[in-house]
């Protein structure tokens, strides 16, 4: 780290490549590098790079937590409730504890305390225990005889809002706060099974409202829709005497480990997480969760490694989900669109669970004076909610976007030109210029103009998400002698290739190829490094091993001047050189600079600074860059008005992420963040059975994700935003991507038939039922 | 998906621990009460599994799914488990080149029949035309479906040789990926194509 307080100035390209650069002056700290130019002029960032362990994924040798198999190892199973609602009257083991192929028994339910002896949903854990092998635990659960007694039970948001309905927690007894990623505001009111509500505001609504010449009122409905990861969550945990290490399959290997040293009561450095192939979390793998706290249990109990993973039923059942939100939405304008006043009333439920919310979206987004938002928790006897790809800004643009596009249709203003109108945002201008351009928006017809069955629309909506940095992130960049490079963090690849991104950014300081620089993470073994949620991964990371690499290049330039009759400051490193900058003949390969090394290795560890100029909001290890993240998607679709079905043919997605560093694994996240907002928009639906109180499609057959077959043409355009706030001045991607997607195709399906649809999933008996064309359900 | 006329319900059926499930419990228990280990697998068969050009000898049970078979005894952990009853694909290898679920036929089933797995598709150290594309055309994200998506792949070349993007949707379409490489694995399919003409 700098010394604290030593700064030096220096003067940085900020704004949009290709639409204009100012020179702007920040105070860096002085151990820290020169300003990067824009990426055309550097050599490795900014390049398509194929990801470093591609080659392992493609032949299958990249090992996943559930391919991890130590010697000895037993294999877990969770016994989980079959009632929606029940008291846990007594819990019968001996059966299963005579089982000499069981090793060891863990409950998950207190019985002794009544407020606790309670589950609350199909699937709750009531107890875990190991086995010998994967069929022995399955039947030995069968062993186990619980008394349950089960209670009237409510698992529709709307039902669940009336106060005869049953009552999910008593008095007193609904969860106050949340772990994880989200943290619900405290102390909020509950009144039956609804908590809340959490407000925001600005100006005053109501004097806005009454203002207003238009009153654009709505109400937007968004469904429960579950991670899917492809590997389910499981842990490998190896309790040993000399200490506890964990393969997880985790988004947060440095934040698990500290949950596991405060829950099993043991220092930091006898507790080790580890993670090498990782099959996604889309936010529902970051924290220990129950299951991981049971396994654990487990192996301490029986001396062994035990593996527990979920099945596919528990996954869609119990591992996260986005909660559903039904939203209340009045937007006031002015008759040439501008805003006087937005108002937004959201009931959501997560389940047994917290933060059903729509996040800040209303609130940020567009110029409007007065702002009202009151946001409730609904408690449902389902599985509990988590963080899920833009938690809250997904449905929360749903609702705001489709209300905006009524709005323009109500002024007889174009939605692009009501953009222009309200968007402070200069960023999203560019976004939507280029947008419109490749989407062809000059030749959008009036809605439901098309003749014949199959009708045409285009439609386009915008999102909005905070560029989120986790300061307390840490990465140790070596030079061993020989001139190779080792980078080492526990900062974890969930898919997103950030591998490779931290090569890229060392390779461009030492004048290296990307596959040169060898990057070892996933493993707490190695310096603390940041969450993979949030978006926040590339910016946390990325700056600090630019840092450190800088910083020993500095101490390579010292070894190797005197070699090359020049001062430090006279090196460059290019092309696997060192070289005299004046005289590029004077020079020695890396590989000879390194020799040059006393003692092995040269090592530099560094941890994420503020962002320069200061972040524009610090929460503990996390804060806010003063920017945020936009986007705006524009979406063609083809609506055949006789089966309903919606054909989504191209979306243009144009998004900012600071400075790209690899526009190869952009453009894979970006498909993922649209793919995944489709599949929201159409297909996906948790459905429970009222009267069972169970999810009836608890698999990948009948819980629809989007496949090959409803992959539509995706045009993606990344700007190169800079604005001169950190050492790499890259952010996130993920999420941003995945916000505007269902907007953006609900209004093209607006724009093609000329009826609105506001509630999500737009299945093809939804559209039939907006037409008129098929039985509303009573 | 069965083949050859078993199905679960077939083999459930005739094993020791048919609907008895709590009576095979007891037998258990009663034996472990008497001091005695677990009694002797009565439904374990040695078989000799083709997997990847080598002939492997296993004990497996009558119940275990190929793809059980495959990543347990067999260490071949790059065929992955999505949701075990064919639904995602994650778990494709070849049976006699033909794509199949590996979690949807028992093991037993397999017979002298050649499967061919992930691990089995490049040659050595030299990547499959596929496995080349797909890292250069980054048809990958966490990597959890791909084993089964360029098994698919592959096999869609050995049967057409120049397919159109429809083509290949359709060959990927069993696969469920929930990052969302299917355009980078059409685009990488394709490529592939193109090089294997060459």
């Amino acid at each position: 780290m700098a010394e604290s307080g030593a700064m030096r100035t220096e003067t940085f390209p900020v704004g949009v490549v290709g639409v204009g650069l100012a020179d702007e002056t920040r105070q860096i700290p002085a151990g820290e590098p020169p300003p990067l130019p824009p990426n055309a002029e550097l050599a490795v960032i900014g390049k398509p790079h194929p990801r470093l362990n591609g080659r392992d994924k493609v032949t299958g040798a990249i090992r996943f937590t559930v391919d991890v198999a130590p010697q000895g190892m037993l294999f877990a199973r969770i016994l989980r409730s079959p009632h929606p609602h029940a008291e846990v009257r007594a819990i019968d083991t001996s059966a299963a504890e005579r089982d000499p192929q069981v090793r060891a028994i863990v409950h998950a339910i207190a019985l002794d305390d009544p407020a606790h002896a309670v589950v609350r949903y199909v699937g709750q854990p009531v107890l875990a225990l190991a086995a010998t092998s994967m069929s022995a635990a399955e039947e030995a659960l069968r062993l186990v005889r619980v008394d349950y007694r089960p209670r009237p039970f409510v698992v529709d948001l709307d039902e669940a809002q009336r106060p005869e309905s049953a009552k999910v927690y008593d008095a007193g007894a609904a969860p106050g706060s949340s772990s994880g990623e989200l943290a619900a505001q405290a102390g909020l009111p509950v009144e039956g099974n609804v908590r809340g509500p959490a407000r925001a505001s600005r100006g005053d609504v109501a004097r806005g409202l009454a203002a207003a010449d238009v009153l654009v009122e709505g109400e937007y409905r968004t469904q429960v829709q579950t991670h899917c990861c492809m590997e389910p969550h499981g842990l490998v945990a190896d309790w040993r005497p000399d200490g506890l290490t964990v393969h997880f399959s985790t988004q947060f290997t440095a934040g698990v480990r500290r949950e596991l040293a405060n829950a099993f009561d043991l220092p930091l450095d006898k507790v080790r997480v580890v993670v090498d192939g990782m099959g996604g979390g889309f936010g529902s793998k970051s924290t220990l969760g129950n299951y991981g706290r049971l396994a654990v249990a487990l192996s301490r109990q029986a001396g062994a490694p035990v593996r527990l993973t979920l099945t596919r039923p528990e996954e869609q059942m119990d591992s996260g989900n986005r909660p559903a939100t039904h939203q209340r939405i009045r937007l006031g304008a002015r008759r040439d669109g501008t805003l006087t006043a937005i108002s937004v009333e959201s009931h959501g439920t997560a389940g047994v669970g917290l933060n059903a919310g729509v996040g800040n979206f209303a609130q940020s987004i567009y110029d409007c004076p007065n702002f009202a938002s009151a946001q409730y928790d609904v408690f449902t006897h389902a599985g509990p909610g988590s963080a899920m790809r833009a938690p809250g800004n997904t449905p929360g643009a749903w609702g705001l976007e489709t209300a905006i596009d009524e709005l323009a249709e109500r002024v007889g203003v174009d939605p692009l030109a009501l953009r222009a109108r309200i968007d402070p945002s200069p960023v999203r201008r560019e976004e939507r210029r280029i947008g419109a351009e490749k989407i062809g928006w000059a030749r959008r017809h009036a809605a439901g103009a098309d003749s014949g069955p199959i009708k045409r629309g285009v439609g386009m909506a915008q999102s909005l998400w905070g560029a989120n940095v986790q300061t307390a992130s840490s990465i140790e960049v070596r030079i061993l002698r020989d001139g190779s490079v080792e980078a080492l963090s526990s900062v974890q690849d969930i898919g997103s290739g950030i591998g490779v991104v931290i090569a890229q950014t060392i390779a461009e300081t030492l004048g290296l190829r990307p596959e040169q620089i060898a990057v070892r993470v996933g493993d707490t073994n190695y310096p603390p490094g940041p969450p993979s949620h949030g978006s926040r991964t590339t910016a946390s990371i990325t700056p600090p091993a630019r840092v450190a690499a800088w910083k020993l290049l500095r101490q390579l330039f010292a070894e190797a001047a005197p070699a090359l009759d020049a001062a430090s400051s006279d090196l460059v490193a290019r092309g696997g050189r060192i070289e005299r900058r004046s005289v590029p003949t004077r020079g020695m390969s890396f590989a000879e600079a390194a020799s040059l090394i006393k003692g092995d290795m040269l090592s530099a560890t560094e941890t994420r600074s503020e962002d320069y100029g200061g972040f524009r909001r610090t929460m503990g290890e996390a804060a806010l860059a003063q920017q945020d993240l936009g986007g705006v998607q524009f979406a063609e679709v083809a609506v055949d008005v006789e089966t309903g079905i919606v054909r989504v043919e191209t979306i243009v997605a144009v998004q900012d992420c600071g400075r790209p560093m690899n526009p190869l694994l952009l453009e894979s996240q970006i498909h993922g963040g649209v793919l995944m907002g489709l599949s929201y928009a159409l297909y996906e639906e948790r459905v429970l059975d009222r009267n069972a109180g169970r999810m009836v499609n608890a698999n990948l057959e009948a819980y629809k994700v989007a496949g090959p077959r409803e992959v539509p043409v995706i045009e993606v355009e990344v700007l190169e935003n800079l604005q001169g706030r950190s050492a790499t001045d890259a952010y996130g991607i993920a999420e941003p991507a995945n916000i505007a997607t269902a907007p953006a195709i609900g209004n093209a399906v607006y724009n093609a038939i000329g009826v609105r649809l506001r509630s999500l999933p737009m299945t093809p008996m939804a559209v039939l039922a907006a037409l008129g064309k098929a039985p509303t359900r009573s | 998906m069965a083949k050859g006329g078993w199905s679960r319900r077939d083999v459930l059926s005739r094993s020791v621990y048919a609907t008895a499930g709590v009576g095979a419990a007891q037998l258990i228990a009663s034996a472990a009460a008497a001091g005695t280990a677990a009694p002797p697998d009565a439904s374990a068969h040695d078989v000799v599994l083709h997997v990847n050009g080598i002939d492997r000898a296993v004990r497996i049970e009558s119940r275990a799914t190929l793809a059980e078979v495959l990543r347990g005894p067999l260490a071949l952990t790059g065929t992955k488990i999505g949701c075990n009853r064919g639904a995602c694909s994650a778990c494709t290898v070849w049976l006699d080149g033909t794509p199949i679920c590996s979690c949807m036929i028992f093991a037993v089933e397999v017979g002298a029949r050649a499967v061919t797995t992930i691990e089995g598709l490049a040659r050595g150290t030299e990547l499959h035309p596929v496995q080349e594309a797909f890292i250069a055309h980054d048809a990958m994200q966490c990597g959890f479906c791909t084993p089964g998506m360029a098994l698919s792949a592959a096999a869609l070349l050995e049967q057409n040789a120049k397919p159109t993007a429809e083509d290949v949707e359709r060959a990927i379409s069993g696969h469920v990926c929930r990052c969302g490489s299917y355009p980078h694995v059409v685009a990488a399919t394709l490529a592939a194509a193109e090089a294997r003409k060459g």
